[in-house]
Protein backbone atom coordinates (compact mmCIF):
# COMPACT_ATOMS: atom_id res chain seq x y z
CA UNK A 1 0.00 0.00 0.00
CA UNK A 2 1.64 3.41 -1.07
CA UNK A 3 2.09 5.56 1.61
CA UNK A 4 1.65 8.58 -0.79
CA UNK A 5 -2.33 10.20 0.16
CA UNK A 6 -4.71 7.88 -1.83
CA UNK A 7 -8.02 6.84 -2.53
CA UNK A 8 -10.33 8.84 -4.37
CA UNK A 9 -10.88 12.98 -3.50
CA UNK A 10 -7.86 11.72 -1.66
CA UNK A 11 -5.97 14.77 0.28
CA UNK A 12 -5.54 18.04 2.32
CA UNK A 13 -5.62 21.45 0.97
CA UNK A 14 -1.64 21.78 1.04
CA UNK A 15 -2.26 25.33 0.56
CA UNK A 16 -3.53 25.70 3.95
CA UNK A 17 -0.93 24.55 5.67
CA UNK A 18 0.56 21.21 7.22
CA UNK A 19 -2.59 22.07 10.26
CA UNK A 20 -5.14 22.09 7.84
CA UNK A 21 -7.65 19.80 8.88
CA UNK A 22 -6.19 18.24 11.70
CA UNK A 23 -7.19 18.15 15.31
CA UNK A 24 -4.91 20.63 17.72
CA UNK A 25 -4.93 22.01 21.23
CA UNK A 26 -4.49 25.64 20.81
CA UNK A 27 -3.45 27.36 24.31
CA UNK A 28 -5.69 30.52 24.83
CA UNK A 29 -3.22 33.28 26.92
CA UNK A 30 -6.44 34.12 28.57
CA UNK A 31 -6.06 30.49 30.55
CA UNK A 32 -8.62 28.80 28.05
CA UNK A 33 -7.66 26.05 26.06
CA UNK A 34 -9.58 25.97 22.86
CA UNK A 35 -9.55 21.93 21.06
CA UNK A 36 -10.62 21.60 17.40
CA UNK A 37 -9.62 21.07 13.79
CA UNK A 38 -7.09 24.14 12.41
CA UNK A 39 -8.70 25.45 9.48
CA UNK A 40 -6.01 28.45 8.40
CA UNK A 41 -4.22 31.18 10.11
CA UNK A 42 -4.61 34.77 9.00
CA UNK A 43 -4.10 37.92 10.13
CA UNK A 44 -7.04 38.17 12.00
CA UNK A 45 -6.47 34.88 13.95
CA UNK A 46 -6.27 31.23 13.80
CA UNK A 47 -9.92 29.97 12.22
CA UNK A 48 -10.30 26.57 13.96
CA UNK A 49 -13.60 24.27 13.01
CA UNK A 50 -15.58 22.28 15.30
CA UNK A 51 -14.19 24.04 18.52
CA UNK A 52 -14.74 22.32 22.56
CA UNK A 53 -13.42 25.38 25.05
CA UNK A 54 -11.56 24.34 28.35
CA UNK A 55 -12.33 27.05 30.32
CA UNK A 56 -10.93 26.39 34.11
CA UNK A 57 -12.88 29.35 35.69
CA UNK A 58 -16.24 27.91 34.39
CA UNK A 59 -18.38 26.68 37.39
CA UNK A 60 -17.48 22.75 37.50
CA UNK A 61 -14.82 23.04 35.43
CA UNK A 62 -12.82 19.27 34.94
CA UNK A 63 -8.79 20.04 35.37
CA UNK A 64 -7.54 20.65 32.17
CA UNK A 65 -5.89 17.51 31.59
CA UNK A 66 -9.04 15.43 32.52
CA UNK A 67 -10.67 17.24 30.05
CA UNK A 68 -8.29 16.68 27.26
CA UNK A 69 -8.15 12.51 28.19
CA UNK A 70 -12.03 12.49 28.23
CA UNK A 71 -12.28 14.37 24.53
CA UNK A 72 -9.15 11.85 23.29
CA UNK A 73 -11.40 9.00 24.33
CA UNK A 74 -14.69 10.39 23.47
CA UNK A 75 -14.26 12.61 20.71
CA UNK A 76 -13.99 16.13 20.64
CA UNK A 77 -17.35 17.76 22.32
CA UNK A 78 -17.40 20.76 19.86
CA UNK A 79 -19.96 23.83 20.81
CA UNK A 80 -18.59 25.98 18.26
CA UNK A 81 -18.69 25.28 14.15
CA UNK A 82 -16.02 27.45 13.21
CA UNK A 83 -14.42 29.85 15.76
CA UNK A 84 -11.49 32.71 15.18
CA UNK A 85 -8.74 32.76 18.19
CA UNK A 86 -7.43 36.29 17.95
CA UNK A 87 -3.80 36.56 17.29
CA UNK A 88 -3.88 37.77 20.76
CA UNK A 89 -5.12 35.44 22.42
CA UNK A 90 -3.68 32.32 20.43
CA UNK A 91 -0.76 30.24 21.96
CA UNK A 92 1.02 27.27 21.98
CA UNK A 93 -0.10 24.83 19.22
CA UNK A 94 0.10 21.21 19.92
CA UNK A 95 -1.62 18.15 18.01
CA UNK A 96 -4.13 15.90 20.12
CA UNK A 97 -2.88 12.98 19.38
CA UNK B 1 -26.03 19.86 2.96
CA UNK B 2 -25.29 17.10 1.37
CA UNK B 3 -23.44 16.56 -2.05
CA UNK B 4 -23.99 15.72 -5.14
CA UNK B 5 -24.69 11.58 -5.54
CA UNK B 6 -22.63 11.88 -8.38
CA UNK B 7 -19.59 13.14 -6.26
CA UNK B 8 -20.45 10.91 -3.74
CA UNK B 9 -20.79 7.51 -5.55
CA UNK B 10 -16.99 6.93 -6.29
CA UNK B 11 -16.70 7.28 -2.72
CA UNK B 12 -19.36 5.09 -1.78
CA UNK B 13 -17.84 2.39 -4.33
CA UNK B 14 -14.35 2.54 -2.56
CA UNK B 15 -15.67 0.94 0.69
CA UNK B 16 -18.48 -1.26 -0.66
CA UNK B 17 -16.38 -2.62 -3.03
CA UNK B 18 -14.47 -4.56 0.09
CA UNK B 19 -17.89 -6.47 0.85
CA UNK B 20 -18.63 -4.14 3.41
CA UNK B 21 -22.50 -3.54 3.67
CA UNK B 22 -23.92 -0.07 3.47
CA UNK B 23 -26.52 1.54 6.05
CA UNK B 24 -29.00 3.92 3.87
CA UNK B 25 -31.72 3.94 6.14
CA UNK B 26 -32.72 3.99 9.57
CA UNK B 27 -34.25 0.48 8.79
CA UNK B 28 -31.16 -0.87 7.17
CA UNK B 29 -29.37 0.78 10.65
CA UNK B 30 -31.55 -1.45 12.74
CA UNK B 31 -31.41 -4.48 11.07
CA UNK B 32 -27.64 -4.59 10.94
CA UNK B 33 -27.18 -3.33 14.75
CA UNK B 34 -30.13 -4.36 16.51
CA UNK B 35 -29.46 -7.32 17.41
CA UNK B 36 -26.76 -6.77 19.90
CA UNK B 37 -25.23 -9.64 19.57
CA UNK B 38 -21.73 -10.93 17.93
CA UNK B 39 -19.42 -8.46 16.55
CA UNK B 40 -19.53 -5.44 14.44
CA UNK B 41 -17.44 -2.87 12.69
CA UNK B 42 -18.87 0.33 11.41
CA UNK B 43 -16.88 2.70 8.86
CA UNK B 44 -18.66 6.29 9.13
CA UNK B 45 -17.59 7.37 5.34
CA UNK B 46 -16.66 11.03 4.87
CA UNK B 47 -16.23 13.02 1.73
CA UNK B 48 -13.38 15.23 4.04
CA UNK B 49 -10.51 14.41 1.59
CA UNK B 50 -7.66 15.43 4.69
CA UNK B 51 -8.79 12.31 6.63
CA UNK B 52 -11.00 9.77 4.50
CA UNK B 53 -8.89 10.49 2.06
CA UNK B 54 -6.42 8.19 4.03
CA UNK B 55 -9.04 6.38 6.13
CA UNK B 56 -10.30 4.53 2.66
CA UNK B 57 -7.41 3.12 1.71
CA UNK B 58 -6.38 1.96 4.95
CA UNK B 59 -9.50 0.16 5.55
CA UNK B 60 -9.28 -1.36 2.76
CA UNK B 61 -5.74 -2.83 3.55
CA UNK B 62 -7.24 -4.16 6.45
CA UNK B 63 -9.98 -6.01 5.08
CA UNK B 64 -7.57 -7.57 2.82
CA UNK B 65 -4.80 -8.38 5.55
CA UNK B 66 -6.76 -9.15 9.41
CA UNK B 67 -5.90 -12.98 10.33
CA UNK B 68 -9.70 -11.93 11.86
CA UNK B 69 -12.63 -10.06 11.05
CA UNK B 70 -16.06 -8.95 12.76
CA UNK B 71 -19.07 -10.74 11.64
CA UNK B 72 -20.58 -8.16 10.29
CA UNK B 73 -19.05 -4.83 8.67
CA UNK B 74 -20.94 -2.05 8.08
CA UNK B 75 -20.38 1.43 6.56
CA UNK B 76 -22.69 4.76 6.67
CA UNK B 77 -21.83 7.74 4.56
CA UNK B 78 -22.07 11.21 6.99
CA UNK B 79 -23.82 14.14 5.98
CA UNK B 80 -25.34 12.30 2.82
CA UNK B 81 -27.28 9.68 4.54
CA UNK B 82 -28.23 12.27 7.58
CA UNK B 83 -30.97 9.90 9.14
CA UNK B 84 -29.11 6.11 8.71
CA UNK B 85 -25.77 7.93 10.29
CA UNK B 86 -27.78 9.61 13.19
CA UNK B 87 -29.16 6.18 13.88
CA UNK B 88 -25.97 4.38 13.49
CA UNK B 89 -24.05 6.37 16.22
CA UNK B 90 -26.87 6.29 18.41
CA UNK B 91 -25.46 2.72 19.02
CA UNK B 92 -22.14 4.31 20.00
CA UNK B 93 -23.14 5.11 23.43
CA UNK B 94 -20.67 8.25 24.85
CA UNK B 95 -18.59 8.46 21.57
CA UNK B 96 -19.10 11.56 20.01
CA UNK B 97 -19.88 11.99 16.46
CA UNK B 98 -17.00 12.04 14.11
CA UNK B 99 -16.37 11.75 10.28
CA UNK B 100 -14.47 9.52 9.42
CA UNK B 101 -14.46 7.37 12.17
CA UNK B 102 -14.68 3.81 13.37
CA UNK B 103 -16.58 1.62 15.45
CA UNK B 104 -16.30 -1.80 16.50
CA UNK B 105 -18.97 -2.99 18.86
CA UNK B 106 -19.20 -6.31 20.38
CA UNK B 107 -22.73 -7.72 21.82
CA UNK B 108 -23.85 -3.85 21.08
CA UNK B 109 -21.24 -2.59 23.43
CA UNK B 110 -18.65 -0.22 21.82
CA UNK B 111 -14.87 -2.00 22.51
CA UNK B 112 -12.65 0.20 19.84
CA UNK B 113 -13.74 3.48 18.30
CA UNK B 114 -11.05 5.26 16.12
CA UNK B 115 -12.27 9.09 15.82
CA UNK B 116 -11.52 11.07 12.86
CA UNK B 117 -8.08 12.93 15.20
CA UNK B 118 -7.34 9.57 14.93
CA UNK B 119 -7.19 9.45 11.27
CA UNK B 120 -6.32 13.06 10.26
CA UNK B 121 -2.00 13.76 9.41
CA UNK B 122 -1.60 9.89 9.74
CA UNK B 123 -0.43 7.37 6.66
CA UNK B 124 -2.89 4.92 5.52
CA UNK B 125 -0.45 2.01 6.84
CA UNK B 126 -0.63 3.16 10.43
CA UNK B 127 -4.11 3.65 10.30
CA UNK B 128 -4.72 0.32 8.56
CA UNK B 129 -2.37 -0.97 11.59
CA UNK B 130 -4.77 -0.11 13.88
CA UNK B 131 -7.98 -1.11 12.46
CA UNK B 132 -6.34 -4.81 12.19
CA UNK B 133 -5.29 -4.93 15.54
CA UNK B 134 -8.88 -4.11 16.55
CA UNK B 135 -10.10 -7.10 14.05
CA UNK B 136 -7.59 -9.08 15.42
CA UNK B 137 -8.72 -8.52 19.31
CA UNK B 138 -12.51 -9.29 18.44
CA UNK B 139 -13.03 -10.21 14.98
CA UNK B 140 -14.60 -13.53 15.17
Amino acid sequence: MSSEPGGIYGDRHADRGDLHGVTVILAGRSGRTYLGRWHEATPRGVVMKNVAIHDPAAPGAKPREDWLADQRRFGVAATESVLLVPPDEAGEVARLV
Amino acid sequence: MPYPEAMIAPMRDEVTRLGINELRTIEDVDTALGSASGTAFVFVNSVCGCAAGRARPALAHAVATAARRPAGMYTVFAGQDVDATARVRSYFGEYRPSSPSAALLKDGEVVAFMHRHEIEGRSAEAIASDLIAAFEAHGA
